[in-house]
């Protein structure tokens, strides 16, 4: 099938193209440079085509996103859809279903979506979920920074030995990255208790977040990962954290990066730093050091990072951070969830109302702000949201509409939100507007290249797969910057997305919902005599430690329907 | 005789996955591993009939064997005319076939429902309400020092489960049973009761009087009166202590909570006791589900509709309210009028008032046995066992997933072949009447 | 007054949430025939079970609907509505002014469950029994009735009040199990007797039973006897014990007025 998008201003940062007026070809499901003359015909003229978006980061798919789903019959009944076209019915409004959450996406333009935090041994439920959930490409993150394992091999400086049994995780759960939370907090809150700072050691294993750190991201880079860890510092959401968080950027400095696919150059990616960028001692003194991170930032070249936007809504908290959700709890308390997970991880969840008038909430409101609007170059900084832990994926569009429109932060601040968020950050000062081009930056090429998959996602030149969003909005003759709302609109239901070469939106509406994406995870191999030795030491610790069968653990094939695997060869 | 290992166990909710299969030809012989419910499952108990054919009920009220094409042609023209659809069971199949039920339950606009509703549906209810701060099997076998099983007993109910999280040796606890403290909260001495290190025997249905004083005296107050659900004062202050000390406690429950007196809500204050025990020490919950794969239905039904279990498709959007839209709710104010039963036995286990119900209307049942619930049905689609006969995902009772293996073969259709048989014959009847 | 009078209830229950006096204003009386309500998994034109007669008003406060006999197969009567009246001269099936807003109702007979859940303004009043939930919160949410008033003339059952956030209701007969429970503001009067757990995990709020009450909860703390007690401005005329409590729950500060006579018992 070919297509012929004709007309369209067109951004694609990584091909430098900003605004340009130009067809996009389509064919075969990719981006090609030209189609004859049967080709279906879009008019594209006075809207705006940019890649199909990427999201990093977010929380759709596995364990603890439905004990989210199914603690909330109350966020459930507050939006509830129909199916349509074929597709499925479906509720949540922070925690949408699963076939919600495909069509959510896609109606934003959206065609990649990564979950974030995957428990290695409830694997298998995660790559379920993604069998409903329609149209994205996708991908899980293995929990690393609390397992058993990843901690004696790096207690005993093995780190062949990490390595290989990095390799043999990311094949048996079928991930993608590297993923570490709360480093040593989460081991130590399986007895009640938390880390503090990246020098404090983790009971019994006796090891600090900063070799934990360090180890796996060398680990990333003797396996050649495509992208780089994915780190949730210490201290999340304590004032006065933003100390914890500058070391934390530290610790990989020096290690080069080292991808087998893709051209990420960052070894370091640092998730939701809104939540890790407070200043003070409590909620009494706490102050906004956004300025003082987004600073680190601009002077740093080895780091990518995305905000964690909150979106001021009642949400739901969800986290493999099991002693942070607990202190929310007390501090709200509300209901909260917790899930342990033998030999290497645990997860929490508790609502959360960020309510603009609330002066907590504001401040965060502004600090994530702040850290779009003084990290001077998108190329290190990615658009989320932690969805749904400072708001919903939904809530992007609005996201991108302040970070376009300082009319549309002003009204915010001189309106309903409280005080806190002028008196203790500096966004009442900062008029910067993003452009078209960043907002494709930190929603397209970026998240793209940081995630190793800039060859064939994020961007539209020939080559690239034909994932493409087309939104109402006409930069000649509209203005984001007054017409904020309007602009919310177009990006919120898209004109057109194709995905693969195929219309899976058309005015707003999803018209292909049958459609299921790839799930990309990475296949590493390593020396052999050093896998060997470390796989039977798995094995034996299975038999004496673990609840189920060494043969039973392993996700099998039937799990990917779509697989697509990312080879990467050990040095 | 082949050895097939690893295999998974299809019977209750620990889901024993170390089941050693001896096999001979296409039959299960033999186990080794499996406890005596699971083994009898295996081997299929003595007496047990199991349906060859699929059956239809003739104007004589017979059952006649037929093929699957008439059968389900028989079931597609039931559901395809009912007005309130109630699609009941799930439990002992695997998670494929829970998702084409989903599918099917939209399609015909039916209420979905599975036997949590009576069972853990109060747990749910209480989850839903409070909280839920859980572990997996394994953070109990190696860290437990207190461990507490309240209304329930293991010894009959779930076999293993003693042996495999208190008795078994954990990595923080070599001495395993001598390194824990074993509670048992139950009105009556049992076969569990007596293995425990301290038996409180509360009063029949003051679960809930119980867990509020202790709760109470935790927060650091006067217990209002010197007894309370049969209990002296001074007996409860002690076992709050212990459970405040605990390094890491764990309360495993069932239904001598669940369905005793005010059912939800004392699963909802014993939760909320667990939360506030973290504020001493470190402090989990397990509920104690029966069938293998009940926990799977919760869990696509949730991923997929938002809800867990009694969820209306009536009006084209998921829609919850157990006590309304519960299987027996439905079947008791007569608002259902058809009914779909598969992998569960409500014939057996629902109230008179539900059966007589169950009489009146149209029953499908997808079912491998001869049952109560096959004789009231007026089509019988009998399905390969899972587990045995075909392969697909189960979830523990603590949410841990796990793939059920085929270990013989069988002739018969899956569960979720036969589901997908009768929507598509079911889509074609409605197209057709359009 | 626009007029519905019942035709032959199906054994499927019927849903008329569509008709409200917010959304019969201004309609003319065909419109008002034509406007769909659900039975079971299918729409019909309300017609189809219902004689309709009248004239609707301008607004949702001028427009009065009268359900003339029985629906105890209907649900969500009065479900939502802002404004205006609906009376009952039977018995009604689920959800009767489940998240009403405001203006009154009135059920000659008896209501079925979820009376009033979610309730926010307005007035509900039911002649006969109810089921359980009276004025509860949906589940899963913390917020319950948070305004309005509820009357019931005869008996309630379980959990009624649940999660309440405000507003009044009052029980002129007995009820089950549990009455308040997990209650955090509001006030909650039954004139008849309680079997068990009344206020269970409240925070927050007041109870008042005039009745016997079975079994009473050991997290409550005893504060004495009260004479006349005023209770949002009211005074209500006899002698109380009073406890504080419930004490499972952090920082509670939920009272219950229990009459003297014939509690003894619960008075440590």
């Amino acid at each position: 099938m070919e297509h012929i998008i004709k007309n369209g201003f067109v951004y694609c940062p990584q091909n430098g193209v900003d605004g340009e007026k130009m067809d996009i070809c389509i064919k075969d499901g990719k981006i090609v440079e030209q189609v004859s003359s049967d080709a279906n015909v879009i008019d594209a003229s006075g809207q705006i085509v940019m890649p199909g978006g990427i999201d990093p980061h977010t929380h759709i798919a596995g364990a603890k996103v439905n004990v989210g789903r199914m603690y909330r019959p109350e966020d459930s009944k507050r939006d509830v859809e129909a199916g349509q076209s074929g597709g499925r019915a479906g509720s949540g409004f922070s925690v949408p279903s699963t076939f919600m959450t495909g069509q959510r996406y896609a109606q934003m333009g959206y065609t990649t979506a990564m979950e974030a935090a995957m428990p290695p041994l409830l694997a298998r439920h995660t790559h379920e979920e993604f069998h409903d959930t329609p149209i994205i490409d996708h991908a899980a993150y293995p929990l690393f920074g609390n397992n058993w394992f990843v901690m004696e091999y790096l207690k005993d400086g093995d780190i062949d030995g990490c390595a290989a049994y990095a390799s043999w995780l990311l094949k048996a759960t079928k991930g993608y990255t590297i993923k570490i939370v709360n480093p040593g907090g989460t081991e130590a809150w399986a007895w009640g208790g938390n880390v503090h700072g990246i020098h404090d050691p983790t009971p019994y294993f006796d090891i600090e977040s900063f070799d934990i750190i360090r180890g796996l991201a060398e680990v990333n880079e003797m396996l050649g990962l495509p992208h780089a860890i994915h780190l949730h510092c210490n201290d999340l959401g304590h004032p006065g954290n933003f100390e914890t968080t500058l070391a934390s950027f530290d610790v990989p400095k020096g290690i080069k990066a080292n991808p087998q696919t893709g051209s990420r150059d960052a070894v370091l990616y640092a998730t939701h730093v809104q939540f890790h960028s407070y200043g003070g001692t409590s909620w009494r003194d706490v102050v906004s050091e956004a300025p003082t991170v987004a600073d680190y930032i601009n002077k740093n070249d080895h780091i990518v990072f995305d905000v964690g936007q909150v979106t001021l809504d009642e949400t739901t908290t969800m986290t493999a951070d099991g002693p942070m959700e607990f202190d929310l709890h007390s501090l709200n308390g509300l209901k909260w969830a917790n899930c342990d997970v033998e030999l290497e991880t645990g997860s929490g969840l508790v609502p959360f109302i960020y309510a603009a008038r609330a002066p907590v909430p504001a401040l965060q409101w502004a600090v994530g702000m702040e850290l779009f609007l003084l990290t001077k170059d998108a190329a290190k900084v990615c658009l989320t949201t932690d969805s749904p832990n400072a708001g919903p994926f939904t809530r992007y569009p609005r996201v991108i509409s302040w970070l376009m429109s300082n009319k549309a932060r002003k009204d915010l601040i001189d309106g309903e939100l409280h005080k806190w968020a002028q008196r203790k950050s500096t966004i009442a000062t900062i008029d910067r507007e993003y452009s078209f081009l960043e907002i494709a930056q930190i929603t397209r090429s970026t998240p793209a290249k940081v995630l190793g998959l800039s060859d064939t996602k994020g961007h539209l030149g020939v080559g690239a797969d034909a994932d493409v969003a087309i939104y109402n909005f006409n930069p000649e003759t509209q203005d984001p910057s007054a017409d904020y709302r309007t602009l919310e609109s177009a990006m919120q239901h898209a004109a057109y997305v194709f995905k693969d070469g195929q219309i899976v939106v058309k005015d707003g509406a999803v018209t292909n919902p049958t459609l299921r994406g790839r799930s990309y995870w990475v296949d590493t191999s390593v020396d052999e005599t050093i896998y060997n030795e470390v796989v039977a030491n798995v094995e034996k610790t299975f038999k004496q430690f673990y609840s189920v069968n060494f043969a039973n653990y392993p996700v099998q094939d039937e799990y990917l329907p779509h697989s697509a695997p990312i080879k990467g060869v050990m040095q | 005789m082949e050895l097939v290992k690893n295999v998974v166990c299809p019977f209750c909710g620990t889901l024993c996955d170390d089941i050693i299969c001896k096999v001979e030809g296409d039959e299960i012989v033999g186990t080794i591993n499996a406890c005596r419910i699971g083994h009898s499952k295996f081997v299929h108990t003595e007496g047990a009939m199991r349906w060859k054919q699929p059956q239809v009920r003739d104007e004589n009220g017979e059952l006649v064997a037929t093929t699957y094409e008439e059968a389900i042609e028989r079931a597609a023209q039931v559901l395809a005319k009912s007005k309130r659809p109630l699609m009941y069971g799930w439990s002992c199949t695997d998670c494929d076939a829970q998702a084409a039920g989903m599918a099917l339950a939209e399609n015909t606009k039916a209420i979905v429902d599975n036997t949590a509703s009576v069972c853990h549906g109060p747990s749910v209810l209480a989850l839903q309400d409070v909280g839920y701060p859980i572990c997996t099997f394994g953070e109990v076998k190696n860290r437990a020092d207190v461990v507490v099983y309240w209304g329930c007993n293991p010894m009959h109910a779930h076999p293993r489960h003693l042996s495999r999280h208190v008795f078994a040796r954990g990595f923080f606890r070599e001495r395993g049973r001598s390194d824990r403290t074993l509670i048992v909260v139950d009105p009556r001495e049992s076969d569990s009761s007596k293995l425990a290190d301290i038996h409180i025997q509360v009063g029949y249905n003051q679960d809930y009087e119980l867990l509020d004083a202790m709760r109470a005296a935790m927060m650091g107050h006067e217990i209002l009166y010197d007894e309370v659900a049969g209990v002296p004062k001074e007996d409860i202050k002690a076992v709050v202590e212990v459970l405040k000390k605990a390094q890491f406690g764990i309360l495993f429950f069932g239904m001598g909570i669940t369905h005793s007196r005010g059912k939800h809500r004392n699963i909802d204050t014993a939760i909320m006791m667990v939360q506030d025990l973290n504020n001493f020490g470190k402090f989990t919950l397990i509920p104690m589900r029966g069938h293998y794969n009940v926990t799977g239905f919760n869990q696509v039904a949730t991923w997929e509709s938002g809800y867990p279990y009694c969820i209306d498709f009536a009006t084209g959007i998921p829609r919850y309210n157990p006590g309304e839209t519960g299987s027996n709710d439905l079947l008791q104010s007569r608002e259902a009028d058809a009914m779909m039963v598969i992998a569960s036995d409500p014939g057996a286990h629902f109230p008179q008032k539900s059966l007589r119900r169950m009489a009146e209307i149209p029953v499908i049942a997808i079912e491998p046995h001869r049952t109560p619930t096959t004789e009231l049905a007026d089509v019988i689609l009998p399905p390969a066992i899972v587990g045995m006969e075909t392969d697909g995902t189960a979830y523990r009772m603590e949410g841990v997933p796990i793939r059920m293996r085929k270990v013989v073969n069988s002739d018969l259709l899956s569960d979720r072949e036969i589901l997908e048989k009768l929507m598509k014959r079911v889509m074609e009847i409605k197209t057709a009447s359009k | 007054m626009i007029t519905l009078t019942p035709k032959e209830q199906p054994e499927v229950p019927l849903e008329i949430d569509t008709i409200t006096p917010d959304a019969l204003a201004g309609k003319t009386l065909d419109e008002i025939k034509n406007i769909p309500i659900w039975h079971g998994n299918g729409q019909v034109p309300l017609i189809d079970f219902f004689e309709v007669e009248g004239e609707a008003g301008a607004t949702a406060a001028e427009t009065k609907i009268l359900i003339d006999g029985d629906v105890s197969q209907t649900k969500r009567i009065g479900q939502g509505m802002t404004a205006g009246e609906i009376t009952v001269k039977g018995s009604v099936n689920n959800y009767v002014g489940a998240e009403m807003e405001g203006g009154l109702i009135t059920v000659e007979g008896d209501a079925k469950g979820w009376a009033g859940q979610n309730m926010k303004g307005g007035e509900l009043e039911i002649l006969g029994d109810a089921g359980d939930y009276v004025g509860a919160s949906y589940r899963g949410d913390w917020r319950g009735m948070s305004g309005g008033k509820i009357t019931i003339h005869g008996n309630a059952k379980s959990e009624i009040a649940e999660y309440m956030n405000g507003g009044k209701l009052i029980v002129k007969g007995d009820v089950s199990i549990m009455p308040g429970i997990h209650m955090n503001n509001g006030v909650l009067i039954i004139e008849g007797n309680v079997i068990a757990r009344a206020g269970g995990e409240m925070a927050g709020g007041t109870i008042v039973i005039k009745g016997i009450i079975d079994e009473f909860l050991a997290g409550f703390e005893y504060l004495g006897v009260e004479k006349d007690i005023e209770v949002e401005g009211e005074v209500i005329p006899g002698a109380f014990y009073k406890f504080k409590g419930d004490y499972a729950i952090k920082g509670a500060s939920g009272i219950i007025y229990a009459a003297v006579a014939g509690n003894a018992h619960i008075a440590p």
